[in-house]
């Protein structure tokens, strides 16, 4: 098992017909994604390289049950097609845009709530069940199916830690990137409580980064409800103050959101730190006992 | 993005929030017009993107045009140095000839995004001209919060609760009610990341003005507000920033030696972190982006060798979009471009990472390789010390 997504997830690409979009279509579908097709506004009827064109999502839904969205639409636009991916019922949107306006987020999450959908990101890698279903832009091949649940704001950082973890013959279960926005769909917490109640994840990698308090809830959470191992790094560690650090989300204000505060948090909840990115996969290793 | 208290000011007028009469200059001359048309004591204030600037000397009172001559002589062309500048200081360019106000309260008022609840949020305090962060601190029952619904807004009882909370009545607390909503209007419309006004004023006269103001935007929302993006003010940024963002690159420029050209924002700030814990300072903070080219590449590269402080460069990349090869293929171009004059050590893992190290090796370049992040780190740090 695994969660959020799996080798009978159906996916619809939202902007197939872009660069990034039909890049990255191609890429699933090799790695053994059902990608079903696309939808671009406007080009519905035609083929590109391979795939079904559709104009609406819902048209997707209806011809090819789709069960997922994944969205490479170009930021003035990304709001809307999670909203008409959420209207569509589609249960599980995975949003890879970045540079989406704060303002345009803050209504679109609004608009979801009480629908059945649950958003990923957006600016995020997406998120892949080793051996089932990539449904983003990761590299597959460094992936290897076993007992890690990872959860992370950041991309390539999630990639160096599952690195370390495979190079040590250690699998995941599912690895899902939730985004360095300051607005995103689903929440630390709301990927703990997944990998907290799926039976295939036998331990937990955390990354974290400055900025907001998402991770000071996640610590909360752990010390709570989570029973099994957790296992956290935050960086940003040397990051000045008020200063973006690339993701719109990861910046110090107002002396909040520091890497120390979070670091602390989530070592009174029972997580192990990790203080070096080097070491992230090798402490893993310690704590499951390998 | 940031822009100048007088550029915030012509906003907040152009969405109808009161604010003192004035205008910019650039030279004493200007000001002295500038005095002379507002008649009577003005204050000239220096415009730079930090706060502090009364306490450094960047803001002075003058009765009459004369006096405004001489205040901005003395501060046009000053490097002010204020906790929020780098330790040189800012030169001053321009200045905020203002009419002085007879002021009878300071208030504050700020409008911005609160993350954990995924709105916006206006604080009003009464504690104002204080640092607002002091007085959440210590007694954050003196502020008061209204949360906008995300696609509402703020309604008019939330207004009435802030001015309520300001501790105002009857004429004062109407402009209040007003000033809120009118403000919020213009944090949405603009796509404001920040809408600050510290003091917020009574007069002794019995108006409510700005007599500050801070905005700052939404970068991911400039592409919407063109008039707003053309306030950017370049003199204001460190010109490796600037230069970096002309192609697309996310460089932040720091105090220490061992320049990092990384990908992804994330991988980027641990590979700062990984050179603090092997006994070094990062130089900058650089992010390629997840799908550089080998131009960007090579231009990254030369904005962070031009940094003089830049005594080793560490590139630390898993390649997911980002090719291996591609990368290799920019970093050789740069250094037959510029030379190799300073050490570089290379960390590549992930898509074509085998293809990357050939051409590398193929290349004959000096450059040192590193097994992992850790080792990539030690031997960038080793080799900045010389």
């Amino acid at each position: 098992m695994s969660i959020l997504v799996d080798r009978t997830t159906r996916v619809v690409v939202q902007g197939i017909t872009g660069r990034e979009g039909a890049f990255h279509a191609a890429r699933c579908k090799e790695y053994g994604t059902l990608v079903v097709g696309g939808v671009t506004p406007g080009k519905g009827g035609t083929t590109h390289e391979g795939f079904p064109v559709w104009n609406t999502v819902a048209e997707a839904v209806a011809s090819e049950g789709a069960t997922c969205a994944l969205i490479f639409v170009p930021p003035p636009a990304a709001a809307d097609a999670i909203m008409e991916s959420a209207t569509a019922e589609i249960p599980l949107i995975i949003c890879i845009t970045e540079g989406i306006p704060v303002t345009d987020m803050v209504r679109a999450k609004h608009f979801l709530a009480g629908r059945t959908s649950r958003l990923i990101g957006p600016n995020c890698p997406g998120v892949i069940t080793p051996d089932q279903a990539k449904i983003g832009i990761m590299p597959g091949h460094i992936h290897k199916a076993g007992p890690v649940g990872v959860v992370s704001r950041s991309g390539t950082l999630t990639y160096e830690v599952v690195g370390q973890l495979t190079g040590r013959g250690i699998g995941q279960s599912t690895c899902v990137g939730i985004g360095g926005d300051p607005v995103t769909g689903t929440s630390f917490v709301d990927v703990l409580r997944l990998f907290n109640d799926d039976p295939e994840t036998g331990a937990i990698m955390m990354i974290g980064e400055i900025g907001g308090t998402a991770e000071e809830e996640a610590a909360a959470f752990v010390k709570a409800r989570v029973k099994k191992p957790v296992v956290a790094f935050i960086c940003g560690q040397t990051a000045p103050p008020g200063r973006r650090m690339g993701h719109a989300g990861a910046i110090i204000a107002g002396g909040k959101g520091t890497a120390a505060e979070k670091m602390k948090a989530l070592e009174d909840a029972g997580a192990t730190l990790v203080r070096s990115p080097a070491d992230m996969g090798a402490t893993m290793a310690k704590v499951i006992g390998r | 993005m940031k822009i100048h208290e007088y550029q915030a000011k012509a906003l907040l007028r152009e969405f109808g929030v009161p604010v003192p009469a004035g205008d910019v200059a650039t030279t004493p001359a200007e000001a002295r017009a500038v005095a002379a048309r507002l008649g009577g004591t003005v204050v000239v204030k220096a415009q730079v993107h930090a706060g502090g600037r009364g306490k450094a000397g960047g803001i002075k009172l003058a009765d009459d045009p004369d006096g405004a001559q001489r205040a901005a002589q003395q501060i046009l062309g000053m490097k002010l140095k204020t906790p929020q500048t780098p330790p040189d200081g800012i030169l001053v360019r321009s200045v905020l000839v203002e009419a002085a106000s007879a002021v009878e309260r300071e208030l504050y008022l700020s409008m911005t995004l609160d993350r954990a609840r995924a709105t916006h949020v206006v604080m009003a305090s009464e504690a104002g001209g204080m640092d607002i962060e002091e007085v959440a601190a210590r007694t954050p029952e003196r502020i008061v919060r209204e949360w906008a619904h995300p696609a509402l807004g703020i309604q008019d009882f939330q207004a009435r609760r802030l001015a309520y909370g300001l501790g105002l009545a009857g004429e004062q607390f109407k402009q209040a009610v007003g000033l809120i909503r009118r403000l919020f209007a213009l944090y949405l419309a603009r796509d404001c990341s920040l809408a600050e006004i510290n003091p917020l004023v009574v007069t002794k006269d019995g108006r409510v003005l700005a007599l500050d103001a801070k905005l700052n935007f939404d970068d991911n929302a400039l592409m919407r507000h063109p008039e707003i993006a053309a306030l950017r003010d370049v003199n204001e940024e460190d010109p490796l920033d600037v230069e970096a963002s002309r192609y697309g690159l996310n460089y932040i420029k720091l105090d220490g030696n061992v320049g990092c050209m990384v990908n992804g924002a994330g991988l980027a700030m641990a590979t700062m972190d990984i050179v603090k814990l092997a006994g070094g300072e990062p130089a900058n903070f650089l992010d390629v982006g997840g799908g550089a080219s080998p131009e960007q590449i090579e231009n990254a590269f030369r904005i962070l060798s031009s940094d003089p402080s830049v005594k080793a460069v560490f590139i630390n990349v898993f390649g997911g979009i980002l090719r291996c090869d591609r990368l290799a293929a920019g970093v050789i171009a740069a250094v037959q471009t510029l030379g190799l004059r300073l050490p570089v050590v290379v960390r590549m893992e992930g898509t074509n990472v085998e293809l990357g190290k050939q051409m590398l090796a193929e290349s004959g370049l000096a450059l040192t390789n590193a097994d992992d992040m850790g080792d990539g780190a030690k031997k960038a740090v080793a080799l900045a010390r010389g």
